[in-house]
């Protein structure tokens, strides 16, 4: 199963839960060498965001994330797992479970129910 | 005497899907990841031997028959489906049910489908609500009439809550699996917590309400279940141990016209003693670990003094408040320290118990607790201190969730000389 794992920033944390996050490069070499990555990045800050719609037909580009709200998406990964609980231990080994939060959710291809 | 044949098969159908049922259910939903499906096809075989065994006579293993005639229903079902459009997952089901494979066939320690199903059920992925109406219909095999029932919810509305949950184990991913080793502990205190709750349900539970009241006893069964596939666990025998002793003062807790009784004033000769002995036996599983007691093992410490003592006086309330003392020092809950502030109160006198309250009011915390007017109260009952308490009722009988609990808050009022303030004065 592919999961798309937001990771977000989450003020709700201690400065030791930070301090005990591992490190990035450690998480990459593990979900790396269990084949479980697919792709990831960083993204740029919500000030960087551009919103796009089009109403009545007219193309309406806003600066700034479609929400504004205390928390943002700071990055992303997509994640090959068999189950819900083999991404669940991909994102619990990740830093930021330790000093933001992680949203993971599951693919929903198109055809399928 | 002779029983007809036709009574002796439906009492040994009903038998055997007693027995088997949650194991054949459980390998279907491993082997077709299908659970509605799973829980069709059981009910199917079990309708299909009423039908049969009147005339062809018990089969010499029902289980067998069962099983048999569930995963044959699987296959129909399965095929009929692949004509509408075929799916790699059902395909692959379909191979698997052919072989025939025995159901636990995967080898491990935790090579058991029912364990797999109960770890399903419990994903704290999923919704707490959705957790229980699930292990109560696919682990305890309630019907989701008896759920809804039980929870005092429509029927569609129980249809929809286990729809969604078995929604979400499908789209999320939830895998029919048990936890690795490193999170075993955690994933069973999440199957533990599932089954404290349905028990509390049942326990609460006012008279009238037998559904509510099947709950505490189909609980006590989920931990049978528990401690059969996880006998290394001391918190499953700590929970089971709490339940049961719990539990046996059950038929006590009420007189005969409904009332609530007291602990202090309860019939001890009315307690269960087989549960005590069953409780007490569970307590020693849990000790025989010789982890250092956890939460469900401290409760049930307390629990086993009390069921153990002859009368309230001869209550070790000694150790009662150090059971309670390590309690706080794993969760610094409120509720127990409520808890020990009543227990200071027998250990050392009601006015002690009282000093312990408020200083508990001053920490916080507690503030808009409905137990703490109550629980002053008794304290003030206790103490003597008769005008106090009166009014403390006053304020406990407003604060009351439950009529018998109203009902008996205003016979102590009555007790210390108070006025009802709901009756009219006379």
């Amino acid at each position: 199963m592919k999961y798309l794992m937001f990771v977000t920033t989450d003020s709700d944390h201690t400065e030791s839960d930070a301090a005990a996050a591992p490190d990035i490069e450690e998480w990459a070499d593990y979900v790396q060498g269990r084949g479980s990555h697919v792709i990831g990045d960083r993204l740029r800050p919500a000030a960087d965001a551009t919103t796009v719609r089009v109403r009545g037909g007219e193309l309406l580009v806003t600066d700034g994330p479609f929400a504004e709200a205390g928390e943002w998406i700071a990055g992303f990964d997509v994640l090959e797992c068999a189950d819900l609980d083999e991404a669940i231990e991909v994102a619990s080994r990740h830093p930021m479970a330790y000093a933001g939060r992680l949203e993971l959710r599951p693919f929903w291809p198109l055809g399928d129910e | 005497m002779t029983v007809p044949p036709h009574a002796r098969s439906s009492a040994a159908v009903a038998n055997a899907v007693a027995a088997e049922r949650l194991r054949i259910v459980a390998s279907l939903v491993r082997i077709t990841g299908d659970w509605e499906l799973a829980e069709d096809c059981v009910q199917d075989a079990a309708a299909r031997a009423l039908e049969r065994w009147p005339d062809d006579g018990v089969p010499a293993n029902p289980a067998a028959w069962l099983t048999t005639a569930a995963r044959r229903r699987a296959v129909d079902v399965l095929r009929r489906r692949q004509t509408e459009r075929e799916k790699l997952r059902e395909l692959h089901a379909l191979s698997e049910l052919e072989r025939d494979v025995t159901g636990d066939d995967v080898p491990g320690p935790y090579g058991d489908d029912r364990l797999r199903m109960l770890f399903a059920c419990c994903h704290p992925a999923l919704p707490m609500a959705g957790r229980v109406a699930l292990t109560l219909k696919s682990v305890a095999g309630l019907s989701t009439r008896e759920i809804a029932r039980a929870f005092l919810v429509s029927e569609a509305t129980m249809g929809q809550r286990l729809l969604r949950t078995r929604n979400k184990i499908a789209h999320a991913g939830i895998g029919f699996r048990v936890p690795e080793p490193h999170r075993l502990a955690e994933r069973t205190a999440s199957v533990l917590a599932v089954i404290y709750l349905v028990f509390n349900e049942g326990y609460a539970a006012t008279e009238g309400e037998r559904f509510r009241d099947d709950l505490a006893t189909e609980a006590i069964q989920l931990t049978a279940l528990v401690s059969e596939l996880l006998p290394g666990d001391d918190e499953v025998h700590g929970l089971r141990a709490l339940l049961l002793l719990q539990n046996s003062r059950r038929a006590a807790r009420t007189d005969a016209v409904g009332d609530l009784v007291t602990m202090e004033e309860q019939d001890r000769g009315r307690w269960d003693g087989a549960q005590i002995a069953a409780g007490l036996e569970s307590l020693a599983a849990a000790r025989a670990t010789g982890r250092p007691p956890g939460w469900y093992r401290l409760q049930a410490e307390i629990a086993a003094l009390h069921a153990t003592a002859a009368s309230p006086a001869d209550t070790d309330w000694v150790r009662i408040v150090m059971a309670y003392d390590a309690l706080l020092a794993l969760n610094p809950s409120p509720v127990v320290a409520l808890n020990r502030a009543i227990a200071v109160g027998f250990r050392a006198g009601p006015e002690a118990g009282l000093a312990e309250l408020s200083e508990l009011e001053t920490g916080g915390g507690l503030a808009d607790y409905p137990l703490v007017p109550a629980v002053r109260a008794d304290l003030l009952r206790r103490a003597g201190r008769y005008r106090e308490a009166a009014a403390a009722y006053v304020v406990a009988i407003d604060a009351a969730g439950t009529e018998p609990e109203r009902r008996l808050l205003r016979r102590r009022l009555r007790e210390v000389g108070g006025a009802d303030p709901a009756e009219p004065a006379r």
